[in-house]
């Protein structure tokens, strides 16, 4: 009898645990044994229940919402903000990167890091900047990324920046097992983190590099902390979980609609973003008058992150 | 019938105040607002601006003489400079402003009209956002800058930055910190 499953959101007026109601006790003695069984200690029980995100209520969602900030809130001693808004009606987005204008100087990177809110120690980096030789084009075989000069740009070199390329048919979504992770409708690929099993399949069939693992329990300092952030995007991380670029979805979804850190942060204007459905944004200009490539276009993966020539 | 011009320029005005007022209340930063682009002050060296602080036809006699000046030789002129010089973009007549080819006069605030005469396909891809940065919101409300805020517009060619740090190498990782913590 389906009555006897346990649910994902127990009715909190039982909180008492085994007693009352059958359900509520079914839950409780399902997440012991799971807690005990896949020596997650730390794992709540209302945690342990909770569906997948797309399958929830918006009381389930408020709630699970209300509960992540209140463990952030503890944990870091500051209000943080975990938004749910969803997909804008009519919106696209699409990414441009001017490889005639890049200089490599990973300010991107870092600003990066800081907006959403990635493990410091180990650094999780969401955007590889890639050196290459002028000689060979886009050749991965002469591809740097540990490259550390004085000054760039470098004689001879130029620079490929490569991050999430939010592709339309995204090979790491097909390999989930669990689905995890999934495309939204304005194109952006998202991890739910509390979904996400670490089985790390995702990482093995982006042919990007994009995604990365939380091997240990992300250091974070309270102080590093970005408050404004999205459930499908830069909230805090636990271990164990398979994050990546989500274009911002804190802000390019947020009330303000802003551009990306990294569009944002660039000195030399080489990052371009846009609703791919708007003929005047800037990312459709870019499409319609400059020569533009996809990264291994081979691949039919179909990104929605486009590489331009501005000169 | 007089009254007939009058009440014509009286609804002129009406309709040319009406796109005004409504654009206003979007400008919050500097006012330096033309064709409804929105742009921070030109990065004027300090106390530099108004020229004519010292340039009033008074203090400074105007020369228009092409030479070697005795002032500003903190600026280093590698913009052509076999065919050009301070006054080919300067005015003479009126030195807080700059002014075109054809002599018409243009202010600092709209100073890529000046370098749009050569950089033509340059300042076109700028006004549809290819060129340059921009910031504030992908859907509305942007903030540009001018060619001069990335450009010195006396040496133009973009200076090299120091990179920020590489990432860490993953045996690295493993040295310093013992594992994945």
């Amino acid at each position: 009898m389906t009555e006897q499953l346990p649910m994902p959101t127990p009715p909190p007026s039982d909180e008492s645990g085994c007693g009352t109601s059958r359900r509520a006790f079914l839950g409780t003695a399902v997440a012991t044994v799971a807690t005990a069984l896949t020596g997650c200690g730390k794992l709540s029980k209302e945690e342990f229940l909770q569906h997948h995100f797309k399958e929830l209520s918006k009381d389930e969602v408020a709630t699970i919402i209300a509960r992540l900030e209140a463990e952030y809130k503890e944990k870091y001693h500051k209000t943080v903000k975990v938004g749910t808004e969803g997909p804008i009606p009519g919106v696209i987005f699409g990414y441009g990167l001017d490889l005639s204008r890049c200089i490599g100087c990973r300010r991107c990177v870092h600003a990066c890091v800081k907006e959403n809110n990635q493990s410091r120690s180990p650094e999780i980096q969401w955007i590889r900047v890639l050196q290459m030789d002028k000689e060979d084009g886009v050749n991965l075989e002469h591809a740097e990324q540990y490259y550390n000069p004085a000054e760039v740009p470098q004689e001879g070199h130029f620079y490929m920046p490569v991050q999430c390329q939010q592709c339309k048919k995204p090979p790491c979504i097909k390999v989930c097992p669990v689905g995890a992770t999934w495309k939204e409708k304005d194109g952006i690929v998202v991890v739910d983190y509390n979904w996400c099993i670490g089985c790390r399949y995702c990482m093995a069939a982006c042919p990007y590099g994009a995604r990365h693992f939380n091997w240990g329990e992300p250091h974070l300092d309270a102080a590093d902390v970005n408050p404004d952030t999205h459930y499908l995007g830069n909230r805090p991380r636990p271990k164990g979980v398979v994050e990546k670029c989500t274009f911002c979805i804190q802000r390019t979804r947020g009330k303000e609609q802003r551009y990306t850190a990294c569009v944002e942060i660039c000195p030399t204007g080489s990052r371009k973003f846009g609703n791919l459905l708007d003929p005047k944004s800037e990312i459709r200009q870019v499409l319609e008058t400059k020569r533009v490539f996809k990264f291994k276009e081979d691949l039919n993966t179909q990104p929605t992150f486009f590489y331009f020539y501005g000169v | 019938m007089n009254k007939r011009p009058i009440r014509n320029a009286a609804l002129m005005l009406l309709l040319m105040a009406v796109p005004a007022l409504a654009s206003s209340p979007a400008k919050k930063r500097e006012p330096v607002a033309q064709e409804g682009i929105e742009l921070p002050k030109p990065p004027f060296s300090d106390g530099i601006f108004p020229c004519t602080a010292c340039h009033d036809g008074k203090q400074v006699p105007v020369n228009t003489q092409r030479r070697e000046l005795g002032m500003h030789t903190e600026i280093e002129l590698q913009h052509g400079p076999d065919s050009r010089w301070c006054l080919d973009c300067h005015d003479a007549s009126s030195r807080d402003n700059l002014h075109l080819a054809s002599g018409e006069k243009v202010a600092f605030t709209a100073s890529y009209k000046l370098c749009g005469q050569c950089h033509g396909d340059k300042l076109r891809d700028w006004r549809v956002g290819i060129h340059g940065k921009r910031t504030g919101s992908w859907s509305g409300q942007k903030q540009y800058l001018l060619c001069v805020h990335c450009h010195n517009p006396h040496s133009p060619h973009f200076k090299a930055l120091k990179p920020m740090p590489a990432p860490t190498r993953p045996e690295d990782i493993k040295l310093t910190k013992g594992g994945a913590q």
